[in-house]
């Protein structure tokens, strides 16, 4: 209840700004935007860029969570703008970022583009010796068969985690958080067989190696994913091949 | 194209790390800690093989050795290291369920089991060793 005495009116959004054509820094632009507790950071950046500097870039299409283009950093923090109540980090001066690792194009707007090569370089997708024809109809699966892979399925390619990631901002080759739990999703996926394929990729240094578990992507990601777990399974199968063809050197596929 | 090229674009803004960059946040410092703790593991098992080692050049060098083990500044050292390495061994135990997810038939083995099956193993390893020195000694 006395909560709801000290609503503000209004609250103050600091707000990154970088502006290559006119200047070669950074610089932060505050501004007051009205305060409504149903608001999420990406209202309030909205209405800025409706009512206040139309200027404004910023990356944004879904407004619910799934489409994984509004990550930025508030106060610090890599998070969905679309998700995150302003009354969260009342009362304010919110710092708005773009994401941690990214080269900036403009204001809150990165490159992913590095992130897009990587998710191809770690296949993916589904990967079959020989495709069914299509006449066979569909490649059945069991509920549990579902339960092993689908939490890693849940990723939006949002890329709060690697914003989260020390390594990735230090070591921009590290295939990072996200790809690599994709990966793993197909990888546990009863339907591909692209385990040997992607292992190639992922069992290199910059892969699943480069990772020393800070366990901050799975602290960030919103969707429950859990990163940083299936980078320490990978390591665990990939020591465990090794040693199979170590010891069984035909048997290997 | 060689892969390793990357255009450069003269108008992107690249941050630079700070060198303090795990000073920013607590999981950030925990986590560099925790990596710091691996050089006092190294330390530990150094000794421990220095001391087989000189098992092996008499009785004198095997004395010596005793006599800097039993210096109070060492002991103390010791005690801190053997803090330090508890730390390690626990933060390092308490992410194994992390990694290893087991399956039976199609139940998963909840991740508490494989944590208290490695809490196990390191207290039956302990008791072990504890027994081969203290008692038997």
């Amino acid at each position: 209840m006395p909560k709801t005495l000290t609503v503000p009116e209004t609250v103050t959004l600091e707000v990154f700004r970088y502006r290559p054509e006119i200047e070669s820094e950074p610089t932060f632009d505050s501004f007051e935007v009205p305060y409504h507790p149903e608001w999420m950071i990406l209202d309030a950046l909205n209405y800025i860029k409706d009512d206040l500097d139309g200027t404004l870039s910023y990356r944004w299409a879904c407004r619910m969570g799934v489409c994984g283009s509004c990550g930025m950093l508030a106060n610090g923090q890599p998070v969905l703008t679309c998700a995150t109540y302003l009354e969260s980090l009342l009362p304010g001066p919110i710092r708005i970022e773009p994401l941690e690792g990214f080269p900036v194009i403009r204001d809150l707007v990165g490159d992913i583009g590095d992130f897009m090569g990587k998710l191809s370089d770690v296949k993916a997708w589904l990967i079959r010796d020989e495709e069914k024809p299509v006449e066979e109809g569909v490649y059945l699966q069991t509920p549990s068969q579902l339960e092993d892979y689908k939490q890693y399925s849940m990723c939006i390619n949002c890329m709060l985690c690697y914003s989260a990631c020390p390594i990735y901002r230090l070591e921009p080759d590290f295939i990072g958080p996200a790809a690599i739990a994709l990966a793993q999703r197909y990888n546990l996926d009863s339907r591909d067989e692209g385990a040997a394929e992607r292992m190639d990729v992922l069992s290199q240094h910059d892969g699943i190696w480069g990772c020393t578990l800070v366990g901050e992507c799975t602290e960030v990601c919103p969707k429950g994913v859990d990163p940083a777990g299936a980078i320490q399974r990978y390591k665990v199968s990939a020591t465990i091949d090794y040693f199979k063809s170590l010891l069984m050197p035909r048997s290997s596929s | 194209m060689n892969p390793k090229y990357r255009p450069y674009y003269p108008r992107w803004y690249r941050k630079r790390v700070p060198i303090f960059w795990w000073l920013r946040k607590r999981s950030y410092a925990l986590f560099i800690a925790r990596e710091l703790t691996s050089v006092f593991v190294v330390y530990s098992v150094a000794v421990i093989v220095a001391l087989v080692l000189i098992m092996n050049q008499g009785e004198l060098a095997w004395v010596k050795a005793m006599n800097w083990l039993a210096n109070p500044i060492v002991i103390t050292v010791h005690v801190l290291v053997l803090f330090i390495i508890l730390f390690h061994t626990i933060t390092w135990l308490n992410l194994a369920p992390m990694a290893i997810v087991v399956k039976l038939g199609d139940r998963k083995v909840p991740p508490a089991a494989v944590l208290i099956g490695h809490y196990g193993a390191w207290f039956a390893c302990s008791a072990m060793v504890a027994w081969l020195l203290i008692w038997r000694s």
